[in-house]
């Protein structure tokens, strides 16, 4: 019978996070992953916030394959005939340590496989787990490709569907108000071109987000993400909004209608599509967070729930990172008392709770209820972009005064609708 | 749908391995379940189409494994599972 200390499922951020972390202490750690290669399976949007999570890795992350260090914010409000932009720059954002880097998954998380491997973790990629093994109501492992492997502990990181916690008992499958879905396509181009495009020192990069058309009022968003020699473009769109509002897009034409705005076109021309691909985000915040541990077993990153979306920052990575080490943290000490009971592992809450991890679902508890209202995808762009418009505008005959034009849509019942959503948004 | 060439270029860009069996299946007799047209638009590799019958049919190559059919259609009108090891889609950038 094969039995190890420690199984984990997935070789994304959360798993290779958990089994760098148990190896670098001298614990079995085995990890299964279903792709080719840790990352082949694994797409995000791109950004990688790295200042909560430094203390966790320790001489890491500055050997890793980032992509630029993001020195610039962009938000754009997308009306349907016009946008509103602003950008934000900051020199901080220069400085080490940077706050935030791109990233392409595929890269990084096959890189993290080596580094863990290199630590002494065991991984095998192209290996699916199917079930878990269950012996007196505790689960001893998991079955993969028929096989029954044991373990003292199996930690589920096997991403936001996460089938394992369902065969675990611990969850039921994911509804259609809690998840969004992201579509993108990385979209090769010459790094002087970028720089150029997006004003950058060299090496530098840019993040942007895009709220309104990009999703044709639905809830979501754009996004753009320099890379080193390409950009990583895409949309989010809420699962529900997608199959239930109107007008009713297919997926895949929001991001090819998205590319051909006048927003984006010029800043991904010439540009060579490399790769597609589609990928199911957490987008219950607080209350999206599922059971983190049963005996013999522990959940991390997305499969437990661990995506924040603020409108201005989405976070799942560092939290997929973070989760993983305190489960590991968690493994050690349960390790230690030799008791892998439920009861010893929900020290891995109490771990959570004195981080960033849990303090900050706390904080934005109310983010999600706050962002979903369909105002901010549809009103408030084409609000403003009218209101822009009349001001530039320069007709022929006589303009009109600028405070009268302005008092026109800072009409009484527009006020008070905008006080009720900052009344509301008070809680974020 | 609509801008069905270009999608089909999109897909062409990925590395896909071929699999022994389809990872996703309809269960049987749910062909015409409302919930399962849900997946039509939702579909960001455009896999599901529905016939003039009303009955949706899925077309397994080109599944980007994201999983928003599972989300959008439930479990009770979609057998699914992802593809077995070392099979389906493999990101090259992510
Ligand atoms: C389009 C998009 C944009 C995003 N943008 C950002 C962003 O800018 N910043 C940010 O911080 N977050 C972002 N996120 C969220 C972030 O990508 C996730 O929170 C993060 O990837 C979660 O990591 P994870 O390790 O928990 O899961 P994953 O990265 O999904 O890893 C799960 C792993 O488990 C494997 N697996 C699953 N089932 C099995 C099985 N049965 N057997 C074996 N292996 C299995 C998978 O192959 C995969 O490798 C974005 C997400 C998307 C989709």
């Amino acid at each position: 019978m094969e039995k190890f200390e420690v199984i984990i499922v997935g070789g994304g951020l959360s798993g290779l996070s958990a089994a760098w972390t148990l190896a670098k202490s001298g614990v079995e750690v085995v990890l299964l992953e279903r792709g080719d290669y840790p990352g082949a399976k694994n797409v995000t949007g791109g950004r990688l916030y790295t200042r909560p999570i430094l203390e966790y890795f320790p001489g890491l992350l500055e050997k890793a394959p980032l992509e630029r260090p993001i020195v610039r914010e962009g938000a754009t409000l997308m009306a349907g005939e016009r946008h509103i932009t602003f950008h934000y720059g900051d020199l901080e954002y220069s400085r080490d340590p940077r706050p935030s880097f791109s990233i392409l998954r595929s890269r990084f998380d096959r890189w993290f496989a080596e580094e863990a491997e290199n630590a002494g973790a065991m991984i095998l990629p192209k290996t699916r787990v199917d079930d878990v093994i269950r012996e007196g109501g505790r689960i001893a492992g998991v079955v993969a490709g028929g096989d029954p492997l044991h373990a003292d502990v199996v930690v589920a990181c096997d991403g936001v569907l996460s089938l394992l916690s369902e065969k675990a008992g611990l969850r039921g499958p994911g509804g259609s108000r809690d998840h969004a879905v992201g579509i993108k396509e990385v979209i090769s181009l010459p790094p002087e071109k970028i720089e150029d495009r997006f004003n950058l020192e060299k090496g530098a990069g840019a993040a942007h987000l895009f709220v309104g058309e990009a999703t044709r009022g639905k809830f979501g968003g754009g996004f753009l993400y320099t890379n080193r020699e390409s950009l990583s473009l895409g949309v989010v769109v809420g699962i529900r909004d997608l199959v239930e509002k109107e007008p009713a897009l297919a997926a895949p034409d929001f991001l090819d209608d998205f590319k051909k705005r006048p927003e984006i076109a010029p800043l991904v021309r010439d540009g060579e599509t490399v790769e597609y691909s589609a990928h199911v985000i957490p987008e219950g915040g607080h209350g999206g967070i599922g059971p983190l541990c049963g005996d013999g077993i522990l959940v991390a990153g997305d499969a437990a729930g661990f995506a924040l979306n603020l409108g201005l920052t989405v976070r799942g990575m560092e939290y997929a990172m973070a989760s993983g080490v305190f489960a590991a943290k968690t493994i050690l000490d349960a390790r230690a008392a030799g008791n892998y009971s439920r009861e010893r592992l929900s020290r891995y809450e109490t771990l959570l709770k004195g981080s960033f991890v849990l303090q900050d679902f706390e904080s934005f508890r109310e983010a999600p209820r706050i962002l979903e209202n369909p105002r901010f995808f549809r009103h408030y762009p084409e609000w403003l972009g009218a209101m822009f418009h009349d001001l530039y505008d320069v007709p022929a005959g006589p303009k009109k005064r600028l405070f009268p034009t302005l008092r026109k849509h800072l009409s009484f019942p527009e006020l008070l609708a905008l006080l009720g959503d900052l009344k509301k948004a008070r809680k974020l | 749908m609509s801008q069905d060439g270009t999608l089909k270029a999109k897909l062409g860009l990925d590395v896909f391995k071929p699999a022994r069996e389809p990872h996703i299946l309809i269960r049987p007799g749910m062909e015409r379940d409302p919930r399962l047209k849900k997946a039509v638009l939702a579909c960001p590799a455009g896999l599901y189409s529905e016939d003039g019958n009303g009955a949706v049919t899925l077309s397994i190559d080109g599944c980007l494994e994201c999983g928003t059919c599972r989300i959008a259609c439930g479990t009770e009108v979609l057998d699914w599972n992802y593809p077995e090891g070392g099979t389906g889609v493999q990101f090259r950038f992510g």
